[in-house]
C-alpha cells in the first residue's frame, strides 16, 4: 500500500533562520513514528509543514495521495492533528468543543452527536464533558485535543507532543490508546520521553537543526550506543546524535 | 483516569465529509456567534450599545425639541457610536485565535481561510446588527409621537447597518495583525475615525484652503462620512451602497492575506 504521508525535501525559512533543511518524510499505513529531536530542531515547524498550517519555503506534502498545496480543503480532511499545547476554545465546554469539532468534519445531527459520545468514551471524558475547556487540567486539556483529533477516525494522525503535562497513568493511558489505533493508520507522534518511543513507536526519527540524523526502528538506534552504556541507552544516543559530544559505538557521527 | 481507555467502536477510517464553501462558512459562522454569548461581551455591548444611543438621541440630540418626527438625531450618533463598540467587538476576532493557539487548531480542519474570514466578519456583523435592531423602541416611539417618513428610516437603519460592517471589516483585519486584543483595539479605533473623519465638513473646509480640489473632493468620495450622511437623510444611492460593499470586500481580501502572512507569529 501505498505510504500515507509523503513529504518531499521539506524546507523552511523564516527570515534568515533556516529551521528546517530538506526533510523527506513517507509514513505508511501501519507505522507510528517517533518523532525525537531538542528543543528548536524543527520538530514543531515540520509537523506544521505536513498539517499545512506553515506553508514550506519548499517542497511538497502528500496526504493519502492528496496534494496539500493543490487541494488543501481534501487534504486537511484525511488527517486529524492534536497541535503543541493541544488549544481549544476557553469558553466552550469539552462537549461543545467537540460538537464543534464533529460539525466542521462535516458531520450532522445524529451523527455528529455518535462521533461527539464515541471520541469522548475513547479518552474517558466522561467526568468533564460539561465543563469549560479553561477550567480543566493539563491532562484532560491534552485528552480533549486527543478526541479532537480521533473524532472523524482519520488514517493519519499528527500528534505533537500527546503526552505532554500527563501523569504516569494518563500516558501509559494514552500509549495504549496510540499502539491500538496503530494497526491501519499512520501516525507521527512527536515527544521528549524515549521511552515512549521505545513502547509505542515502530520507528524512530532525530532531527537537529532541521535536518534528519538518525532514522530507523527503535530497536536499531539503541543499539547504537556503546556496550559499556547499559542504564538509559536510548537518552546516550540521543545525545550522541544531536550534540555530536558522546562517544558513539562506530566512532563517529553519522 | 483509572479504567482502561475504552475503543467502544471498531475503528473504520473515514475521512471527514465534503461541504460546499456555504456549509463551512455557516459552520464558522454559528461557532463565532456563538461564542460573544459565551463570555459577557455580548451582554455588556448589548446594554451599553443601546444606553448609548438613548443618551446621545434624547438628550445630546434635542429629540423632543426639535419638533420634528423623524430620527435624525438617533442616526447622527451612530458614527461615533460605533467608532469605539465595534473595535469592541472587532478586536478578539483573530487576536483571541493566536493568544489561544486555536488558529492552528482552525486552520488545519478542512476549512479555507476565506471561509474562515468571512464566517467570522458575518458573525461579528450579525451580532452588530442584532444590537441596532434592538434600538426598535426609538423608531416606535417616533411612530407613535408624530408621522415620520418610514422609508427614510429605514433607509437610514440599512445605512448605519452597512457603516457597522465596514468598520467590522477594517477591525477584523486589524485583529489580525495582532495577538494584543489591547492594540487591536486602538488600531481599528483610530482607523474607523480616520474613515469617517476624512468627510468631516471641519477637515474638508481646512483643506480646501490649501489642497488641490481634485484631492478635496476625491478625499471626501473615500470618506465613510459622507456616505453615511447622504443615506442617513434616506437618500438611496447606488453608489453609496456600492462604496460599503465594497469596503467590506476591499478589507476582506486584505485579512485573507493578512492571516496567511501572520498566522505563525
Amino acid at each position: 500500500m501505498a505510504s500515507r504521508i509523503v513529504a518531499k525535501k521539506l524546507e523552511k525559512r523564516f527570515g534568515h533562520i533556516h529551521a528546517v533543511r530538506g526533510i523527506d518524510l513517507e509514513v505508511p499505513a501501519g507505522q507510528v513514528l517517533g518523532f525525537l529531536g531538542p528543543n528548536g530542531a524543527g520538530k514543531s515547524t515540520t509537523m506544521r509543514m505536513i498539517t499545512g498550517f506553515l506553508e514550506p519555503t519548499s517542497g511538497t506534502v502528500e496526504l493519502e495521495g492528496i496534494s496539500l498545496a493543490d487541494d488543501p480543503i481534501a487534504a486537511k480532511r484525511t488527517f486529524g492533528y492534536l497541535p503543541e499545547g493541544a488549544p481549544a476554545y476557553p469558553d466552550m465546554t469539552v462537549e461543545e468543543f467537540l460538537a464543534f469539532i464533529a460539525q466542521a468534519r462535516g458531520f450532522r445531527g445524529r451523527d455528529a452527536k455518535d462521533r461527539v459520545e464515541r471520541s469522548i468514551g475513547r479518552v474517558n471524558l466522561q467526568g468533564v464533558r460539561k465543563q469549560a475547556f479553561e477550567t480543566l487540567s493539563k491532562g484532560y486539556k491534552r485528552r480533549t485535543g486527543l478526541a479532537q483529533a480521533l473524532l472523524h477516525d482519520p488514517g493519519i494522525l499528527i500528534l505533537d507532543e500527546p503526552t505532554d503535562g500527563l501523569d504516569p497513568n494518563q500516558k501509559f493511558e494514552v500509549r495504549e490508546l496510540i499502539k491500538e489505533l496503530g494497526g491501519d493508520r499512520a501516525i507521527v507522534l512527536s515527544t521528549h520521553i524515549l521511552e515512549e518511543v521505545e513502547a509505542v513507536c515502530t520507528r524512530a526519527i532525530v532531527i537537529n537543526k532541521g535536518q534528519i540524523m538518525f532514522d530507523g526502528t527503535p530497536a536499531e538506534m539503541e543499539a547504537r550506543a556503546p556496550r559499556e552504556v547499559t542504564k538509559n541507552r536510548m537518552d546516550h544516543v540521543f545525545r550522541m546524535i544531536t550534540t555530536g559530544d558522546v562517544a558513539d559505538a562506530k566512532g563517529g557521527r553519522r | 483516569m483509572s479504567q482502561k481507555i475504552a475503543s467502544n467502536a471498531p475503528s473504520t477510517i473515514t475521512t471527514g465529509i465534503e461541504m460546499s464553501a456555504a456549509k463551512r462558512i455557516s459552520v464558522v459562522f454559528r461557532r463565532e456567534f456563538r461564542s460573544y454569548f459565551q463570555t459577557p461581551l455580548a451582554a455588556v455591548f448589548l446594554v451599553i450599545f443601546l444606553f448609548l444611543a438613548g443618551f446621545f438621541t434624547f438628550n445630546m440630540g434635542n429629540f423632543y425639541e426639535r419638533n420634528n418626527s423623524d430620527l435624525r438625531p438617533f442616526f447622527e450618533f451612530h458614527p461615533w457610536l460605533y467608532v469605539f463598540l465595534v473595535p469592541a467587538v472587532s478586536m478578539r476576532l483573530w487576536a483571541e485565535e493566536r493568544r489561544t493557539g486555536t488558529i492552528e487548531l482552525i486552520m488545519t480542519l478542512p476549512f479555507g481561510v476565506s471561509d474562515l474570514v468571512v464566517g467570522k466578519f458575518l458573525a461579528a456583523w450579525a451580532f452588530t446588527t442584532l444590537a441596532l435592531s434592538l434600538t426598535f423602541p426609538v423608531w416606535i416611539t417616533v411612530s407613535w409621537l408624530g408621522n415620520p417618513d418610514h422609508g427614510t428610516i429605514v433607509v437610514a437603519y440599512l445605512a448605519s447597518a452597512l457603516l457597522g460592517g465596514a468598520f467590522l471589516a477594517v477591525g477584523s483585519f486589524v485583529s489580525a495583525l495582532t495577538k494584543n486584543q489591547v492594540i487591536a483595539f486602538v488600531l481599528c479605533a483610530v482607523a474607523c475615525f480616520v474613515l469617517l473623519l476624512a468627510g468631516f465638513p471641519a477637515v474638508l473646509d481646512y483643506l480646501r484652503g490649501w489642497a488641490p480640489r481634485g484631492v478635496v473632493e476625491g478625499l471626501a468620495s473615500t470618506s465613510a462620512f459622507s456616505h453615511y450622511d447622504s443615506m442617513m437623510r434616506g437618500v438611496i444611492d447606488l453608489r453609496d451602497l456600492l462604496y460599503f460593499l465594497l469596503v467590506i470586500a476591499a478589507f476582506l481580501v486584505i485579512n485573507v492575506f493578512t492571516i496567511d502572512w501572520k498566522k505563525s507569529d
